[in-house]
């Protein structure tokens, strides 16, 4: 490890002197990995076992993917179909493969099981919908939900932290909807406004309207008194005092709003795609669910992981070029 | 410049929790426009109570401000307010702070920009229009927000311890700005400030404050203000005058905090 610079000798405790170290993130994904690899995969299914289940379980699995409507264009056998058919063949089963591995194919899919969904996934889409379609269905779905959240969310929270009348108005309603978790509200959503998106989109409005609210009220509660007194010593209006000052002022805090709404609305989307919505990452996971297919799971999992995380990065990112002072002075 | 009128000014502050505080008793002063009047007290003796008035911010319990004919009954560009810090605006560079207020008079950029262009050089910022105010040091902020309350050309120009947030050097630097400025617009500016010298060497009126009520309890008119024009203001303060009146002064305040320690220990 290189030295710091500024040779502190009191590092413990210092929380500046307390960095990420790349290294150590690598560290830790290795260390996930290592640790799904050594519980489903390290060994394998048992080559002694593999060629007696072999043949049965590729007619097995072929004619599932059939039952499916699933292509059956063949390419080799998962562990979860070896031991499906191991399971079927002898009751001792659990006994004969347990040296192997220490999770179930059944309870977690095997690293190479899940990057051959993977492959399946990005190559063919799955249930009759590309990986981008559906990827872009629920982006679509999140967007549609953080602008109406906004849209609504935004001017109802500069109302309150401008009025008196509409902080009173508005605040036991807030108050009141805002610990309910959007989850709750699924099967009521589905019968009040029907199936699919008409439930889906309305549940993510619900996820991000009370985070924007919050965040533009606090926007505005936070400028500071010589900013406002200032801009109406040098002769600004009232609607100026808003347009020119408060809203540029609440930025910030608008922004941050942002970033927790589209965390909890990315966060919520699996659920708003319970609705009986057909495409997007959500309803990808959940019929998975309904054929046991582990490694579509995880793939999805993956991918809403990878993109919650990079749409927080874009937003980080408006707010570098946006937002410059944030932070400084 | 108009002159300024404060006719029996009260403020009480009504406490949410009941009881209240008695800021500002019977203050009556006239101040003809173009002087430079500096407020000094103890802590809490109603100095910014008293700017914040004759700014508009808060009306008072009882009494009146005129400035030329006109009561005082709010904010306005007449009165340009420079506050110790964070007034200005971050989401805005140098050159649009400065342009603030005509540009809230819908003031177009080839009017306003020579103006920003020949303020700047004033405050001797000339070449940072393009600046983020977060790039700027304090001082230089300081320099700011005495430019873009110049923009408006108002009559008079408030302080509240406008150079508090400075380092010595800063100060003085800003001090004989301060007084330039002064001299060259012939503005009125009322300014608080804590430091005693900065009140006598910038003031050519000083008021000394009370507390409890606060209060007017000593007035001064100095000579120092307009010799510091041409005069090194380093050798006008090691002057036996100057320490004359800065000793009477800041006995005075001692005495006052004495009793107030005093008061509140009993
Ligand atoms: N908004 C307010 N509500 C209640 N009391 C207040 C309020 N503002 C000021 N006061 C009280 O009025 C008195 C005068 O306050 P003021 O801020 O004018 O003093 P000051 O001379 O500017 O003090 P300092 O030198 O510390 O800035 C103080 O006792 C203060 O506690
Ligand atoms: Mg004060």
């Amino acid at each position: 490890m290189a030295r710091r610079s500024d040779n502190k000798t009191v590092t413990f405790g210092d929380a500046a002197a307390v960095t990420s170290r790349p290294l150590w993130g690598l560290l830790g994904v290795i260390t996930l990995f290592g640790a799904w690899f050594l519980t489903t995969t390290a060994f394998g299914f048992p080559e002694e076992l593999k060629e007696k289940y072999a043949a049965v379980a590729e007619e097995n699995a072929i004619t599932a993917a059939e039952a499916r409507g699933e292509p059956v264009d063949f390419d080799g056998l998962s562990d979860k179909d070896l031991f499906v058919e191991c399971q079927r063949d002898s009751a001792n089963c659990d006994n004969e493969t347990s040296y192997s591995q220490l999770v179930s194919p059944l309870s977690f899919p095997s690293i190479p099981d899940t990057i051959g969904a993977a492959g399946e996934i990005f190559t063919e889409g799955y249930q009759n919908f590309s990986i981008w379609e559906h990827t872009w269905a629920s982006l679509w779905r999140v967007l549609r939900g953080m602008f109406w959240g906004s849209f609504v969310g935004i001017p109802v929270g500069l109302a309150m932290g401008l009025s008196s009348r509409a902080r009173g108005f508005f605040d036991p309603l807030v108050e009141g909807f805002r610990p309910i978790p959007p989850l709750a509200l699924l099967s009521l959503f589905v019968l009040t406004f029907g199936i699919g998106d008409k439930a889906a989109v309305p549940l993510l409005i619900f996820a991000s309207l009370w985070i924007m609210i919050i965040a533009a009220r606090a926007g505005v509660r936070n400028a500071s008194l010589p900013k406002v007194r200032a801009s109406y010593s040098l002769g600004a209006s009232k609607g100026q005092l808003l347009r020119k000052v408060l809203i540029p002022n609440a930025l910030p805090e608008i922004f941050t709003g942002l970033r927790v709404a589209l965390g909890v609305s990315w966060g919520t989307l699996v659920a708003a795609e319970l609705t009986g919505v057909q495409d997007g990452l959500g309803a990808m996971i959940s019929q998975a669910k309904n054929f046991s297919r582990l490694d579509v799971i995880v793939v999805g999992i993956v991918i809403i992981a990878l993109i919650g995380v990079m749409m927080d990065g874009l937003i980080r990112l408006l707010e570098k070029i946006l937002i410059p002072w944030q932070g400084k002075g | 410049m108009k002159a300024l009128s404060v006719q029996n000014i009260d403020m009480v502050y009504d406490l949410p929790k009941g009881g209240s505080v008695h800021a500002l008793s019977n203050i009556e002063f006239d101040l003809e426009g173009g002087r430079l009047l500096t407020l000094l007290g103890p802590s809490g003796c109603g100095k910014t109570t008293l700017l914040n008035i004759i700014a508009g911010f808060l009306g008072p319990t009882s009494g009146e401000v005129y400035l030329g004919e006109e009561k005082i009954t709010g904010p306005s560009e007449d009165r340009g307010m420079v506050f110790q810090q964070g007034a200005l605006f971050e989401w805005l560079n140098v050159s649009k702070n400065i342009s603030f207020g005509p540009r809230m008079k819908g003031a177009r950029k080839s009017d306003y920009l020579p103006e920003v262009d020949r303020l700047l050089d004033i405050v001797g910022l000339s070449g940072f229009g393009d600046k983020q105010i977060y790039e700027l040091s304090g001082g230089m902020q300081q320099r700011v927000a005495l430019a873009r309350c110049l923009a408006n050309d108002p009559d008079m120009m408030l302080m509240d311890e406008p150079l508090g947030a400075l380092d010595a050097l800063t100060r003085e630097k800003m001090q004989s700005l301060i007084l330039h400025l002064w001299n060259d617009t012939g503005k009125s500016i009322v300014m608080v400030t804590h430091s005693v010298e900065e009140a006598l060497l910038l003031g050519d009126k000083v008021f000394v404050m009370a507390p409890r009520p606060g209060r007017i309890e000593k007035i001064y008119e100095l000579p120092f203000a307009h010799r510091a024009l041409t005069e090194d203001p380093r050798e006008i303060k090691k002057g036996a005058d100057f320490q004359e009146v800065k000793e009477e002064i800041l006995s005075f305040i001692w005495e006052m905090e004495e009793e107030i320690m005093g008061r509140d220990e009993a």
